[in-house]
C-alpha cells in the first residue's frame, strides 16, 4: 500500500504526527496499541499540500489575506470566505482522489463515516484550539466523502481560525491539515472521559460526561449529560449526577447524516450507561493516560451494533491541557518525617478527618 | 446548636429501663456516675462504646473494662507520654460502657514531647526485637494460666502434709489460683496495650499523609495499602478450610455432614482415612480453635475449643462448597497484588519529593501493622480465651458448694466479691460448718440475672451531653471511628431521604435482602446472599463472610473488623451508621454502597 496520501489507522504511529495530525495520530498509536477504535484512514498532509501545489494555490491564499487587519471581522470574514469558496472549487488531484477512493472502498461498501479534520496543530497539548475545524458524520459514498474531505481542508479557513492565526502569528501556509476518515459509530450513547477532575485537577478522579447517542451533544453542551465520578485505583463510582437529556444525535444512514431527535420520556432521566460500562470507560481513559504518560481528554462512544464487553470505542484521545501545565504552579509542601512526623499527626490528630 | 440544651442527655436524666431499677448495684462505685461528681461529668462529653461492649455488662465482667481502660490509660499517660493524649475515662451507665477521652492540657504539651520522642522512638526503632519478644512474655502468661486448676476442698487435709509437717491446707491453692488467674490477665492487658497505640500513632500518620496528597482519597484506599494478608486472625479460619479440603481428600466429607460433633467424629473414626482426619482436627485445635465468637469481653463468650459445634457448623458450610469447586482459600497472592496495585498507582501520582516521605511512612505502618492486627488473636482469643475457661472452672465448682444453681452464677458477682465467696468457702470449710453464702447467693444470683436481662432490653444510647466542637483524640477516632461526622449522622443531621450514612468502609454496591443480628448465636439463620446489619462483627464471623453479599455496622471505622474482611472478601461494607440494626428489618430490601458509605431502604 502506498501511504504517501492516505494511511490506514493500523499504519500509523506517533512518528507521523506532522503528516496526519493529532487526531489522526492519536487513533492510530490507539489502533496499535490494542484499544478498540473504529477503523479508518488519514487523508495525508501530502495529500492537501499536492491540492494546493496543484492549483498553485499558495499564492492565491497569500494573495487574500495580504494586508487584513486581525481584529477587522468583516475584513477576515471576506477574506476568509474567499479562500474557502477557492478550495472547494478546485478538483482533487487525480492520484490523491484516487488514493482517498480507493481507501474507502477497502472499509466495505457505501461504509456510514465520519470525516473529521486533523491539524497538525489543533491538538497541541500547549495549544488548545481545538473543534476549530470542522466535523461530517454519515457520510456516505465515495463522491461524498471526497467532497467533505475537501471541506475539512477548506475549514483550515474559518473566520475563527483565520483570526486565530493573525493574532498569535501562526504563518496561515504553515499550518497544515490532515482529515480523518473514520467508520461511523451506531452510539446509543456516548460522551467523554478525562482521567483526573477537571473541576479541580485531583489526578485521582476519572470523570465522565455522558448521554444518549453521538457525543456531539455532550461535547457542544447541547444536552445536560449525566455525569460520573470514579475512583481512579480502586476503579470504583464515587458520584453520579443524573440528567434530563432531552435531545440525542442519531445517524440517519439513508440521508447520509446525524439526526438531531427528542428523546422519549422513558429514556431521559435514566442512567445512560450500566455500571459496569461506566467502569469500562473509566478503565479506558486510565489506560490511555497510561499509554501516553499524561492525563487524557478521551472522546468514546457505544456502539449499538457490537456485542457487550467489545461495545466500547475510543473515537479520540489527547492530553489534557489545562491542569497538566498548572502543576508546576502548586508550591512546595514541606513534609514532617520520622518521629516529629507522628508527634504531628498526633497533634493534629483532628485534621486526619478534616 | 443551643447552649441550653445539649444535644444528648446528662447521665443523670437518663432512667433505667423498666425493671432494671437498682441496677447500680451491679457495679463499682468508681464506674458509675456519681451524683456527688455532676458538674465534671456532665461537663464532658460520653460516647458509648458499644464496638467492645455491645450488650450490658454482668458483674463479673467488669473485670476486663477495668483492666482495658486502665492499661490503655497508662500507656498514654505514664510509659510513652504521648503528648496530646492521656487515657480514657470510662462509665457504667444502665449497663453500658461509656468512654470520654481525656486531653492534655494545651500547655503540658509540648513538654511531654521529649520524653514521647525517647520512649516511643525506642520502640519504634526496635518494633521487631521487642515485638518478638512480646510473643514470648505472652506465651509464657498464657501457658501460666492454662497451668492453674480449682479443684474442691477435701473432705481432710491429706495425711502426707501432716506426716511431713506442712502446717498449712488446700484452702491456700484455691486463693491462689484465683488471684493468680486474675493478676495474669491483668498482666495480659497491660501487654495488649503495649503496642498498641503506637501502632494506631503510625497507621494515623500516614494515614493523615495520604490524605494530605488527595485529600479526597477514600479510607478504604489507605487502609488497603497497609493492611495484611496474613494476619493470625485469619489463621482459624483458614484451618476450618483446609480440614474442609481435607475431608474430601480423605473421603471423610460425607460422614462429617450430619449428627452432633460427637457423631460426626466417630462416624469419621470408622472411615478408613479417618484417623488421619481426626489428628488434622486435634492438631488445629491447639492454639487455633481458642477463638471467640465474641470478643473476649465476656463471660457469655463461646469459644470454639469449648463448643466444637462453633467450628463444626463452618466446617459442614465449607465443605459442600469446596465439593462444589468453588475456591473456598483466601486469595492471598491477588490480595498481595491488589495491595501493591493500589499502592504503587497513588504513589505514581505524587512527586518526588512527596514519594519519599511516603515511603518511610508506609514501611513504618506497615511495620506496626501486624501487630495491631495479629495482637487481637493473643490476647482477647488464646489468653482470655484460657482466663474465662478458669473461671468458669471455678463457677461450676463453687455452684457444687451450692453458692448458685447455675453453672454460671459467679459471673453475676464482681471479681472482688467472689473473692468473698472463697473465704466464705474456706472458712465454712475449716470450720465445719455450712457456709452463709448458699442461704444468699441463689436469689441475688437471680436478681441480678434479672436485672441484666432488663437492662438488655433497651438499646443505650450513642452519647451523653454535648459533643465537643471537634474530636481530636487520636486512638479514638481510629478505633471507634468516631468523628465529628459520626456525630452529626448520630444525631440525625446526616440522615436524608431515608438513608442511612456511615463509614464508606469496603468499595462496592450491591442491593439484597437484610439479615439483622444481634448476637453471634443467630449466625445460623444468614442464608446465602444476604445482606448481614449487625451491631458489631468479631473476627471468629468471618467463614460467614463467604455467604454475604455486604455488611453494615452500627459501630465501627475503617479498621473495624468488618470493614477488614469485606475488604479482603470483596464485599461492600458500611460502617459505624450508628443505628441500622434500629432502622433495618430482617427481611427489608437494601441498597448497601461501600464506595458512599449509604444504605438504602428500598422497601
Amino acid at each position: 500500500m502506498n501511504d504517501l496520501y492516505t494511511m490506514d489507522f493500523s499504519r500509523i504511529s506517533h512518528a507521523d504526527f506532522a503528516r496526519v495530525g493529532g487526531k489522526c495520530a492519536s487513533l492510530g498509536e490507539m489502533t496499535q496499541a490494542g484499544v478498540a477504535v473504529p477503523p479508518g484512514f488519514a487523508v495525508t498532509t501530502e495529500a492537501y499540500e499536492a491540492m494546493l501545489q496543484h492549483h498553485n494555490m499558495r499564492a492565491e491564499i497569500e494573495r487574500h489575506l495580504e494586508g487584513v487587519d486581525p481584529f477587522d471581522i468583516d475584513q477576515v470574514d471576506r477574506a476568509a470566505q474567499a479562500i474557502r469558496i477557492r478550495i472547494r472549487s478546485h478538483k482533487l488531484p487525480t492520484e490523491v482522489e484516487t488514493a482517498i477512493r480507493s481507501a474507502y472502498a477497502a472499509m466495505g461498501d457505501d461504509t456510514p463515516v465520519a470525516v473529521r479534520s486533523s491539524a497538525t496543530a489543533e491538538d497541541l497539548p500547549d495549544a488548545s484550539f481545538a473543534g476549530q475545524q470542522d466535523t461530517y458524520l454519515w457520510v456516505r459514498g465515495a463522491d461524498q466523502v471526497v467532497e467533505k474531505v475537501r471541506d475539512c481542508w477548506a475549514s483550515l479557513y474559518t473566520t475563527r481560525a483565520v483570526a486565530y492565526r493573525e493574532k498569535n502569528r501562526i504563518p496561515h501556509i504553515d499550518v497544515l491539515m490532515s482529515v480523518g476518515v473514520q467508520k461511523m459509530v451506531n452510539a446509543r450513547a456516548a460522551g467523554v472521559v478525562m482521567s483526573l477532575d477537571p473541576v479541580n485537577g485531583d489526578r485521582t478522579k476519572i470523570v465522565i460526561d455522558a448521554s444518549w447517542g453521538l457525543g456531539e451533544m455532550v461535547v457542544s453542551g447541547v444536552v445536560t449529560p449525566d455525569n460520573f465520578t470514579v475512583e481512579k485505583v480502586l476503579m470504583e463510582i464515587i458520584d453520579r449526577k443524573i440528567s434530563d437529556k432531552h435531545v440525542e444525535l442519531i445517524g440517519d444512514a439513508e440521508a447520509g447524516e446525524a439526526v438531531e431527535r427528542e428523546v422519549p420520556e422513558d429514556r431521559r432521566r435514566i442512567q445512560c450507561l450500566s455500571d459496569a460500562e461506566v467502569v469500562a470507560v473509566a478503565a479506558l481513559a486510565k489506560r490511555l493516560e497510561r499509554q501516553n504518560k499524561c492525563p487524557q481528554d478521551v472522546e468514546w462512544a457505544i456502539d449499538a451494533d457490537l456485542p457487550d464487553g467489545e461495545n466500547l470505542l475510543a473515537l479520540q484521545s489527547r492530553p489534557e491541557t489545562i491542569w497538566s501545565q498548572k502543576k508546576a504552579d502548586t508550591p512546595k509542601k514541606t513534609y514532617e518525617t520520622g518521629m516529629m512526623g507522628i508527634v504531628g499527626t498526633l497533634n493534629s490528630a483532628l485534621t486526619v478527618k478534616r | 446548636m443551643d447552649a441550653k440544651t445539649p444535644l444528648f442527655p446528662s447521665a443523670f436524666d437518663v432512667k433505667a429501663p423498666k425493671g432494671a431499677e437498682g441496677w447500680e448495684g451491679l457495679y463499682p462505685y468508681y464506674t458509675r456516675f456519681q451524683p456527688a461528681r455532676r458538674a465534671e461529668d456532665d461537663a464532658k462529653f460520653w460516647f458509648c462504646n458499644s464496638q467492645h461492649w455491645p450488650t450490658p455488662l454482668r458483674p463479673f465482667d467488669v473485670i476486663f473494662l477495668d483492666f482495658a481502660i486502665k492499661c490503655l490509660g497508662q500507656y498514654n499517660s505514664r510509659h510513652l507520654l504521648v503528648p496530646p493524649a492521656n487515657g480514657i475515662d470510662y462509665r457504667i451507665l444502665n449497663g453500658f460502657v461509656y468512654f470520654s477521652p481525656v486531653a492534655v492540657a494545651p500547655e503540658n504539651i509540648e513538654a511531654r514531647i521529649p520524653q514521647f520522642l525517647d520512649r516511643a522512638g525506642h520502640y519504634f526503632g526496635n518494633w521487631n526485637d521487642l515485638y518478638a519478644n512480646w510473643k514470648k512474655k505472652v506465651l509464657a502468661m498464657i501457658a501460666e494460666l492454662d497451668a492453674i486448676s480449682f479443684t474442691d476442698l477435701p473432705e481432710v487435709v491429706p495425711v502426707e502434709w501432716v506426716k511431713e509437717g506442712r502446717g498449712l491446707d488446700n484452702t491456700n491453692a484455691l486463693f491462689e489460683a484465683y488471684d493468680k488467674a486474675i493478676e495474669l490477665s491483668y498482666k495480659i492487658w497491660q501487654y495488649h496495650f503495649e503496642f498498641l497505640n503506637l501502632g494506631y500513632a503510625a497507621y494515623l500518620d500516614f494515614f493523615g499523609f495520604v490524605k494530605s496528597q488527595f485529600p479526597t482519597i477514600p479510607d478504604q484506599a489507605i487502609a488497603k495499602m497497609v493492611q495484611g494478608v496474613d494476619s493470625e486472625l485469619f489463621r482459624p479460619d483458614d484451618e476450618i478450610k483446609k480440614l474442609a479440603r481435607l475431608a474430601l481428600e480423605l473421603g471423610v466429607d460425607a460422614a462429617l455432614m450430619t449428627g452432633s460433633v460427637d457423631e460426626a467424629l466417630a462416624a469419621v473414626a470408622k472411615a478408613p482415612n479417618g484417623a488421619k482426619w481426626l489428628k488434622a482436627w486435634k492438631d488445629a485445635q491447639d492454639p487455633w480453635f481458642n477463638f471467640t465468637s465474641g470478643n473476649g469481653f465476656y463471660s457469655t463468650d463461646k469459644y470454639w475449643i469449648d463448643h466444637l459445634d462453633i467450628p463444626m457448623g463452618y466446617l459442614r458450610d465449607y465443605i459442600p462448597r469446596a465439593k462444589d469447586g468453588e475456591h473456598i482459600e483466601r486469595p492471598t497472592e491477588r490480595l498481595l497484588k491488589e495491595r501493591d496495585r493500589v499502592t504503587s498507582e497513588y504513589r505514581e501520582m505524587m512527586d518526588e519529593e512527596a514519594q519519599a516521605v511516603f515511603d518511610g511512612k508506609l514501611g513504618l505502618a506497615r511495620t506496626v501493622f501486624p501487630y495491631v492486627e495479629d495482637h487481637n488473636f493473643y490476647i482477647e482469643h488464646w489468653a482470655l480465651g484460657v482466663f474465662w475457661r478458669k473461671m468458669r472452672e471455678l463457677s461450676t465448682l463453687l455452684q457444687g458448694a451450692g453458692f448458685w444453681d447455675e453453672a454460671d452464677g459467679m459471673f453475676f458477682l464482681h471479681r472482688n466479691e467472689v473473692r468473698d465467696v472463697l473465704w466464705d468457702y474456706a472458712a465454712s470449710w475449716a470450720i465445719g460448718t455450712q457456709n452463709v453464702g448458699s442461704a444468699i447467693w441463689p436469689a441475688e444470683v437471680e436478681r441480678r440475672r434479672k436485672l441484666v436481662a432488663a437492662l438488655a432490653s433497651e438499646p443505650p444510647l450513642p452519647a451523653l451531653n454535648d459533643p465537643p466542637e471537634v474530636i481530636t483524640e487520636p486512638f479514638t477516632i481510629m478505633l471507634w471511628g468516631i468523628t465529628s461526622d459520626a456525630i452529626d449522622r448520630w444525631t440525625g443531621k446526616g440522615d436524608e431521604s431515608g438513608g442511612l450514612k456511615g463509614m464508606a468502609a469496603a468499595p462496592g454496591a450491591v442491593e439484597g435482602i437484610a439479615r439483622v443480628l444481634r448476637s453471634p448465636d443467630q449466625l445460623g439463620e444468614l442464608k446465602k446472599g444476604e445482606i448481614l446489619v449487625t451491631p458489631v462483627t468479631a473476627p471468629s464471623w468471618a467463614p460467614v463472610f463467604g455467604k454475604i453479599a455486604a455488611a453494615v455496622t452500627d459501630i465501627g471505622g475503617m479498621m473495624s473488623h468488618a470493614a477488614i474482611v469485606c475488604r479482603e472478601y470483596g464485599l461492600p461494607a458500611v460502617t459505624g451508621t450508628g443505628t441500622a440494626t434500629a432502622k433495618i428489618k430482617t427481611g427489608m430490601r437494601l441498597r448497601v454502597d461501600g464506595n458512599t458509605g449509604t444504605v438504602t431502604i428500598l422497601d
